[in-house]
Formats: structure tokens, C-alpha cells, sequence
């Protein structure tokens, strides 16, 4: 059920009894949510590494000599100083990829976490099923009707809700998002509004006056939702947006993703859930390794997310950016000088609230008999266990039962990243 | 009773309340008009009124012109035909559409084992692997490879769904067999398959035609069973790789390439959850593991299509069955299986899952969830109970016989009452199809309203999940799906929607004068229903420039033309 729905249908019966009592409207909620959270409010921004980025060499486990033997022409070099195709050291074991330099001030001002060989307990290695399993959060079940985003939306009462308070920057609405709460998503905040050009104004005024008449109607409570915030957001302004603290985001899709997504922040329409998505990971042949196809994306996915940081500036303190991926790539290097479907994997987690600088999960080695089914890294922890973490810790869920039906995400399991 | 109690209440807090309860119920013991009956049966038998709809259906008569939806087979249907024919992919065997629209990346890899990859189409391809934010390669590769594939008479995949989601466009359009085309928008959606996954959009021509077509107004059972055996269906809920775990593996010489065998689970559960039984249809875990090993070998013969079009090009023949239905003994657990109480004896073969079928078919939950879904389809989000218990007696009696199942429904007193009178939401696709018909707009049924359908939240193949798209209104009415329906109003009447064609002029019946024009926009699309306030708002546009446009797109956005 649309917990919405309801609230609005029930107001409207009473007040077409003649009792006047409604649902506080849009500009109410921002305003009560701005109080409620003392101007501040806790958003987290997931991100998603579509076609399985291979966390070997995104995070570079350099103190493993199997690592080495098993990847003869696509490994990372261990760091060595003056060498910019080497990884950089982060803890003397583990290593970022020489082409996500943006990520070393994160770390080194402890704001930036991993948990690796982590990831999905199923193994399936299809990206859809492993996507679908990731976004449900059910691993192994796919009839779960809707995301695990949604079901906290659900889950959290939010007296202060607002149209804005999940967005995702996509095309389409992505599968975690999906479900009874409302969500919203949008390539652009520009299309969030009447767009007829010239006549635009008007005939948004045309259907204000429409909706706003239809006052038993849950319709025509949605469309004076809509146009509240429509106009709260043109206030705004996303076109004439100018990142602060000199923040230079990638000028691609994914850049842009991010700086929308800032702009949001910014503007305290009520967000809390953020997502957005980018895919080329899926690097079966010419994998490249300290340059190459990983490399370029690598590094445009970490200078979009330091960029971000950058913008937010002390708005951090609030934010967490969490990153995720299918599942991971083998250990082995095929005979394309690429990588096939894996197991574990690695995610960052990124924020002023986290205790950064280190790299969480226990480490199950790379050795031959400690690999999963014999070829990849094996899994020691349960993505669902990073995000109770952050559902719990940051943004302030009381009991994760109904977010993971069928699994238990309990304390004593969280790693400790918040 | 539980229905029509609510939808009286629902009655007496919209008008005032003093008079009392039980006085109110006889004064307004609502009858819907003649009128009122077409326009609802024209919404929703069919995707709404073009004009003169209500004029000819008068003309014939109601209930002649239900009975003839009801027989499709003999409505003359030339005017669709027509319109759909130049759309290759709807006529192409699944084996046809793996050679000519093969995936690029595929078809590189293996043209490039056969040593026949051109070296420029391999150094653009390389190049932008290498680069993939540069725009530029991105658009060398892709120059280079559109080249190919011209020069080879290929196409690339993306064409195949573009002419499906066409071929259902144009037909809810233009046909004349509405229900039909009603029927096959449910069933698609009843028995869905997500065209992203894998293989699913090479399989998904043969699924719209030779599995839910043909028994879209036939037998549950024998619908049911096309479905099970349909590749599309296989593929999405993955038994084509279900085996029996007691299977002797082949030896494989790469270890790497082992994959992971046994039962897979996947289309037993939703066979039950989702396509007969229901969740609580009375099914446990162990019926749905019986189940499955029933359809183990149930499979697709070369489920990607080999390498089709590489054997085509090479001069090979190929081979006529790649992504067609087989089913595979040596896979098949051929042990004793108990479903639903049923003994199904050992060494049943391929009868084991038609076994399995005809139990599911003839189930009373069967009856029950399937007219429930009905249901809810036709009259009423919340299904009033009476009428679904006499829609499942009628699936029970019949056989399952969908025609005389709809029947039962449309000449029911709930289904004809004030209380079902545009009290559904339309989905995206209902939207859609009825604005171009009620303004008898032209269309190609192109890209235009295919991104139409995905910004209001509902593109065609395009549910990820087994379940399909809702049929309650609570999925479709929320701020992001209603400002763009406005803006797809607005876009419609502004001729803005690529591949569609609107004359506004024509709607105007020869009206000059503005407040006349207004009225018979109005009378057109929404058979004059509108409140007061509306009208008046709709008025002040009368004296903006270029009124017409914006009156016919403002009525498109209003709550009203929401609803059906």
C-alpha cells in the first residue's frame, strides 16, 4: 500500500465533510523537515558499478603474491614511489588504482572506508540476476516485488516527506527504487516541470487551477503535490548551478549525475535517498591495467565522487556515498587480457561521518585453496550487512527486519565503518 | 456487498450530508444512460472512443457489438493489417532474427574467431574500448560499424523491440478487434517476460504471435501451456537451464566454463504464485521443488542463436530451430514426483510438466486468482466479491474458457453499474493509446511513443520483475507518472510527439467560434463530463494564442481523461 495514498485519501474524506484538516503541503513539509532535523538532513547517495567492475584491481590487494602469478599482463604494480602506473599504498597491504588519485586526500582525512570481498552471497554470475539480487537485497530470490530502498522508505515514517525525498538520476526507474513509495526518477532536473515552451507558464497555471479544484480526489491531491513542487524547484534554479569550492566534475553522464544530485542536497527539497548508475565495467577482453579501458573509467568515477565532495564541502557531514557492483571479476586473467564473472567484491563508503582510512571485512586471501569454486574472491561480507549499517547508523532506521525479508542484519555483524 | 457498501459511502461523503443515509441511497440509485454504457464499454472492452465510435456502437446496438468483440476471429481487420505489415521482425522465425539482428559485440567476437573481422571495424571497436568517455571513437566505432551491418544486410538488435512495441501500438490503435487487443495487453502482462534480460528480445516476436495471440480469448489451459513452452518464458524464468541434478555430467576440457548444474527453481515458483495458483493458492516449497524437477529439460535449442548470422554470412546453412523450444530427455529427472498431492509415476518424460499444467489449469485457485485479476482489470480495483465468485464459477465450468469468462463479467450488473463508471485509472499505455484515438490522430507507432510510455513509468517489455505492471491505480498516481502524462497531453495536442500526427481542426466539427470549438473538444474526449471549474479554467485559454492546441492538451492532463 501506498502509505501516501491513504494519508491523502483519508484527509480528503474529512474534509469534504467540512472538517479542515489536511496534509501539511510541500512547502509546509520542507519547513517542518528543516526543523525536525535542525536544517540538516541525513542523505545517503548509492552508487552503482553496473556490469561488475573488477575490485582486484579497482582495490589493489599488492601484499598477495598470487595476485601477481594469477594476473601476468593486467595486474597493478606494488606502489613504489615516482612510479605513476603503480597503486597507491593505502595500509601497506591493500592499494588504490593508480587512476583514482582523487581517492588519497579522502583517505588520508579518514572520510573514505572499504569493505572488500564483499558482495552477494548467491552465485549466480548472469549481471541481471546478480543486479536484481543486489537491488531486491533478496540474493537467490526474484520475485521480490520491490527494491530495498523502497522497502525503507516504507519502513521509515517520514512526517516531513517531500516528492523529492527519493530521486534518482536515471533514465529509468531503477529496480532498488522500485515499489509502493513514492519515488521519482529523472535524467534531468530541468524536465521536472510543464515543458511546452513558450506557452509553458501558462499552461502550468491552466493546470494548477484544474487540480487544485479536484479536492476529493486523490488525483487532484497528487497534481497540487506536483505543482508545489515543480515550483520549488524552479526557485532553485538547476540551470544556472555553479559548484562551490572549486569542484570540477567530470563533464560526462555520471559527472553530471553527481553535481544534479549536489544541487538537490543544496537546495534541502527534502532528499534522502539519492541514486544513479554507471556501466562499462564489464571487462571480458583488453582490460588495460595501470592505463587501458578500467583505467579511464576508474578514473572518471573516482573524480566525479571527489568532485562531490568537493561541492558538498561541510554538507559531508551529513551525506554518505556508498558504492556497489554486481559481483566481482576472477582472479585469473582470461586469454583476452580481460577478466570473466567473479564472486566478492569491493565497495566504498564515503562521507565525514565515516571512519575512514581503513579497509573493513576480513581478507580470505587469493591463494588456490582459499578461492570460491576454485576461481574467485570468496565473500566475507554480506552486502546486506553494509547497508543495515548505513540504513541503521546514518540515516537513523530503527529495525532493518523489513528491509532484507528472510535475513537478519544484525549489529554484532556491521563492520563498523559509522 | 463489501463493494457496493463502500463505493455508497464513497457516494454520500461527496454530497452533502444531511440527508439521511438510507433517503440517499433510493434517490440516487444511480443508472448509468445509454450514453454512459458505450463510452464505457468502448474504455474498457477496448482503449476508448475515436470519434463516431459511440454513434456506430448505438447504431448496431450494445450488446451486438459486445458479442462481436467477443469473436474476433470475424471482425474484418484490414485497416491494422495494413498498417503493421512493413514491420519485418513480426513475421520472422526467431532463427531469422539471430541472423539478421545479431548483437554487435557478439558478432565481432566471432567474426573474429573465423578470421573474417574487417581490420578497420576491429581498430574502431578496440579504440573506443579504450576510450570509452571519448565521444569521438564512440561515434567512429559506431559509424564503422552501422557500415557493416548495412553492407551485410544486418540491423542491430534494439530494431527488433522497436518494431514489437510498434506492432502493439498500431494494433491498440487501429484495430477493430479492441478486446482482442485488450486481452493480449493483460495476458502480456499476466504471464510477463522482462525484454532485458539476455536473450529475451530476439524471443519476444515469437511470443507476442504464436503464444499469446493465438490464445488470448481461447483455454487458460492451452495458453498456459504455450507459455510454458515458449522460448521468451524459458528463458526469463531460466528453466531452460534447469537439469536434473542426478544428471551425468559431460567433461568439460576448460574447468572455468563448468557452470553450475541442477534444479533451478525460478518458473516452478512463479508458475504457481504468479500464473495460476496465487500466493496463497494453497502450494508449499516442497511442491515447488516437484514442480521444477517435472520441467527439468524442458529447454531452448541454442537459447543465443549460435552463431547465426556468422553461418549466414559464411555461406553456411543454418541451422532453422536455433531459439525454439526442445525438450531435452537426457536432463529430464525422470524419478517419481508428488505435486499438489498428485502421484506423477517415475519414466513420465515430457508428460510430467503437462501433467503439471493440467492440474494448475483445473485448480480452483486457479478460477479463483484468474478471475480476480479480471476482475480488478475490468470493474474495480478492489474486486467485488459476488462477481469474482461467479466469473471463477464460469472459468471452472467452462473448462477455463476465456471467452465465456469475459462474458460473465461484461454482462454483470457490477460491471454495468454507476459505481464502475471511470472509477479506473489508466495505465500508461490505456493513456496513450486512447488520446490518439480520441483525437483520431495518425501514428507509426514509433520511438515517439515508445519514450512517451517509459517517462510515464510503463514501457512496453520493459518490467524487470515477474509480476508485470500493476493494474491498481495506488502504482500510477504519483507526481513524477502525473506531470509527465500533462506534459504527454501537452506534447500530443502540440503535435510534438515524433511519428504522430494530430489535425485539431478535424475534432472542431466545423466549429468556429471559440467557446464552440471548446465544447466539442470536450464532448469528443470526454463525452461532455467535465465539472464546472474545469470548464471555466479551460475557458480563460480561449483567449491565449493558439487556443485549440492548448484546451485539447490541458483536457488530455486533466483528472478526468485519467480515469476510464
Amino acid at each position: 500500500m501506498n502509505r501516501r495514498f491513504f494519508l491523502k485519501s483519508g484527509s480528503i474524506a474529512l474534509a469534504s465533510l467540512g472538517v479542515s484538516l489536511s496534509t501539511p503541503s510541500f512547502l509546509e513539509r520542507v519547513v517542518l523537515g528543516a526543523n525536525a532535523t535542525g536544517g540538516k538532513r541525513k542523505t545517503l547517495i548509492a552508487i552503482f558499478q553496473r556490469g561488475a567492475v573488477d575490485g582486484l584491481n579497482m582495490v589493489v590487494p599488492f601484499g598477495e603474491s598470487s595476485y601477481y602469478d594469477l594476473r601476468p599482463s593486467i595486474a597493478i604494480a606494488k606502489p613504489q614511489t615516482g612510479n605513476a602506473d603503480a597503486a597507491i599504498d593505502l595500509d601497506g597491504f591493500f592499494g588504490l588504482h593508480p587512476s583514482m588519485s582523487s581517492f588519497k586526500s579522502l583517505w588520508d582525512s579518514k572520510r573514505l572506508a572499504i569493505v572488500h570481498a564483499s558482495g552477494s552471497p548467491d552465485n549466480t554470475r548472469s549481471h541481471f540476476d546478480a543486479q536484481d539480487y543486489m537491488e531486491s537485497a533478496t540474493p537467490g530470490i526474484k520475485a521480490t516485488p520491490d527494491g530495498w530502498l523502497n522497502r525503507y522508505l516504507q519502513a521509515k515514517y517520514d512526517p516531513a516527506e517531500t516528492s523529492f525525498r527519493a530521486v534518482a538520476i536515471s533514465k529509468k526507474m531503477p529496480r532498488v527504487f522500485q515499489g509502493p513509495a513514492p519515488t521519482l526518477a529523472m535524467s534531468n532536473l530541468s524536465d521536472f516541470a510543464i515543458r511546452a515552451g513558450k506557452a509553458s507558464a501558462n499552461l502550468q497555471n491552466g493546470f494548477e487551477a484544474i487540480y487544485a479544484s479536484k479536492t476529493n480526489d486523490a488525483l487532484g491531491n497528487t497534481g497540487r503535490e506536483t505543482f508545489e513542487a515543480v515550483d520549488y524547484l524552479k526557485k532553485v534554479n538547476p540551470a544556472q548551478y555553479k559548484p562551490e569550492n572549486g569542484a570540477q566534475y567530470p563533464r560526462t553522464p555520471f559527472g553530471n549525475s553527481l553535481l544534479q544530485i549536489a544541487q538537490l542536497i543544496k537546495a534541502g527539497v527534502g532528499l534522502e535517498v539519492a541514486f544513479t548508475d554507471l556501466d562499462g565495467w564489464d571487462t571480458h577482453v583488453n582490460q588495460g591495467n595501470a592505463r587501458g579501458q578500467l583505467a579511464n573509467l576508474l578514473g572518471q568515477f573516482s573524480s566525479a565522487i571527489a568532485a562531490l565532495d568537493q561541492d558538498l564541502g561541510q554538507r559531508m557531514d551529513d551525506v554518505i556515498v556508498l558504492t556497489m557492483s554486481e559481483f566481482g571479476r576472477t582472479v585469473r586473467e582470461n586469454g583476452n587480457r580481460g577478466t570473466d564473472h567473479g564472486h566478492a567484491n569491493a565497495m566504498f563508503v564515503m562521507g565525514n561521518g565515516v571512519r575512514g582510512g581503513k579497509v573493513y571485512g576480513r581478507w580470505p586471501g587469493l591463494k588456490n585453496d582459499q578461492l570460491y569454486e576454485g576461481r574467485d574472491l570468496a565473500l566475507t561480507t554480506d552486502f546486506r550487512d553494509v547497508f543495515a549499517e548505513i540504513a541503521t547508523r546514518h540515516l537513523g532506521l530503527g529495525k532493518t527486519d523489513r528491509l532484507f525479508p528472510g535475513y537478519s542484519a544484525r549489529d554484532a555483524q556491521f563492520k563498523g565503518f559509522i | 456487498m463489501k463493494f457496493l457498501l463502500s463505493a455508497f459511502l464513497a457516494l454520500s461523503i461527496a454530497a452533502s450530508s444531511i440527508i439521511p443515509v438510507a433517503a440517499q441511497k433510493r434517490a440516487q440509485a444511480p443508472v448509468l444512460t445509454e450514453e454512459q454504457r458505450i463510452v464505457h464499454v468502448l474504455n474498457r472492452l477496448g482503449f476508448g472512443a475515436r470519434p463516431g465510435d459511440v454513434e456506430r456502437v448505438k447504431a448496431i446496438g450494445l450488446e451486438t457489438y459486445i458479442n462481436q468483440q467477443l469473436s474476433p476471429e470475424k471482425i474484418a481487420d484490414t485497416v491494422a493489417e495494413n498498417k503493421v505489415k512493413d514491420l519485418n521482425v513480426l513475421t520472422m522465425t526467431t532463427a531469422d532474427l539471430y541472423e539478421k539482428f545479431p548483437q554487435p559485440g557478439r558478432l565481432l567476437r566471432q567474426l573474429q574467431a573465423r578470421g573474417m573481422l574487417p581490420a578497420d571495424l576491429a581498430e574502431a571497436r578496440d579504440n573506443n574500448k579504450n576510450q570509452p568517455a571519448n565521444p569521438l571513437e564512440n561515434e567512429n566505432y559506431r559509424k564503422v560499424l552501422e557500415e557493416y551491418y548495412r553492407e551485410n544486410g544486418l540491423q542491430r538488435p534494439q530494431r527488433i523491440m522497436a518494431e514489437l512495441q510498434a506492432s502493439r501500438i498500431l494494433r491498440a490503435v487501429y484495430s477493430e478487434r479492441q478486446l482482442q487487443e485488450v486481452m493480449v495487453d493483460f495476458w502480456t502482462n499476466h504471464f510477463n517476460v522482462f525484454a532485458g534480460k539476455g536473450a529475451d528480445r530476439w524471443l519476444l516476436p515469437a511470443y507476442d504471435r504464436d503464444t499469446i495471440r493465438p490464445h488470448a480469448m481461447g483455454k487458460f489451459g492451452a495458453l498456459l501451456q504455450a507459455t510454458a513452452q515458449s522460448p521468451a518464458m524459458l528463458f526469463y524464468l531460466d528453466n531452460f537451464q534447469s537439469v536434473s541434478p542426478n544428471m551425468r555430467p559431460r567433461p568439460l576440457a576448460n574447468p572455468q566454463q563448468q557452470q553450475r548444474r541442477g534444479i533451478n527453481e525460478n518458473y516452478a515458483r512463479e508458475l504457481m504464485e504468479l500464473h495460476t495458483l496465487g500466493v496463497d493458492g494453497g502450494y508449499t516449497q516442497k511442491d515447488v521443488q516437484e514442480v521444477a524437477r517435472c520441467f527439468t529439460g524442458w529447454t531452448i535449442f541454442q537459447p543465443r542463436g549460435g552463431a547465426a548470422a556468422v553461418n549466414a554470412m559464411s555461406g553456411e546453412g543454418a541451422r532453422r530451430t536455433a531459439g525454439t523450444f526442445f525438450f531435452n530427455a537426457r536432463t529430464h529427472d525422470d524419478g517419481e514426483k508428488t505435486v499438489l498431492g498428485q502421484k506423477i509415476p517415475a519414466g513420465g518424460g515430457f508428460k510430467d510438466g503437462l501433467t503439471v499444467l493440467d492440474i494448475l489449469a483445473r485448480h480452483p485457485s486457479t478460477a479463483k486468482f484468474i478471475a480476480t485479476k479480471l476482475v480488478r482489470h475490468f470493474v474495480a480495483d478492489n474486486p467485488p466479491k459476488s462477481l469474482v465468485d461467479s466469473v471463477a464459477a464460469t472459468f471452472t465450468k467452462t473448462g477455463g474458457d476465456i471467452r465465456e469468462t469475459l462474458k460473465t463479467i461484461f454482462f454483470s450488473k457490477e460491471f454495468n453499474s454507476a459505481e464502475a463508471y471511470r472509477v479506473k485509472i489508466k495505465r500508461p499505455f490505456e493513456l496513450v493509446i486512447s488520446a490518439i484515438r480520441t483525437l483520431g490522430a495518425e501514428t507509426n507507432g514509433g520511438p515517439g511513443t515508445h519514450q512517451w510510455l517509459a517517462r510515464m513509468g510503463e514501457p512496453l517489455y520493459g518490467f524487470q520483475t515477474p509480476n508485470g505492471y500493476s493494474d491498481a491505480a495506488e502504482s500510477w498516481v504519483n507526481t513524477g507518472g502525473l506531470l509527465e502524462r500533462m506534459n504527454f497531453g501537452l506534447a500530443l495536442a502540440g503535435n510534438r510527439v515524433q511519428g504522430t500526427r494530430v489535425d485539431l481542426t478535424r475534432l472542431t466539427n466545423g466549429q468556429t467560434s471559440q467557446s464552440k470549438v471548446m465544447d466539442e473538444a470536450l464532448k469528443t474526449i470526454l463525452a461532455g463530463e467535465i465539472s464546472p471549474s474545469t470548464k471555466e479554467t479551460l475557458a480563460k485559454q480561449l483567449d491565449q494564442a493558439d487556443p485549440v492546441t492548448k484546451v485539447v492538451g490541458l483536457i488530455l492532463g486533466t483528472p478526468e481523461f485519467q480515469r476510464q
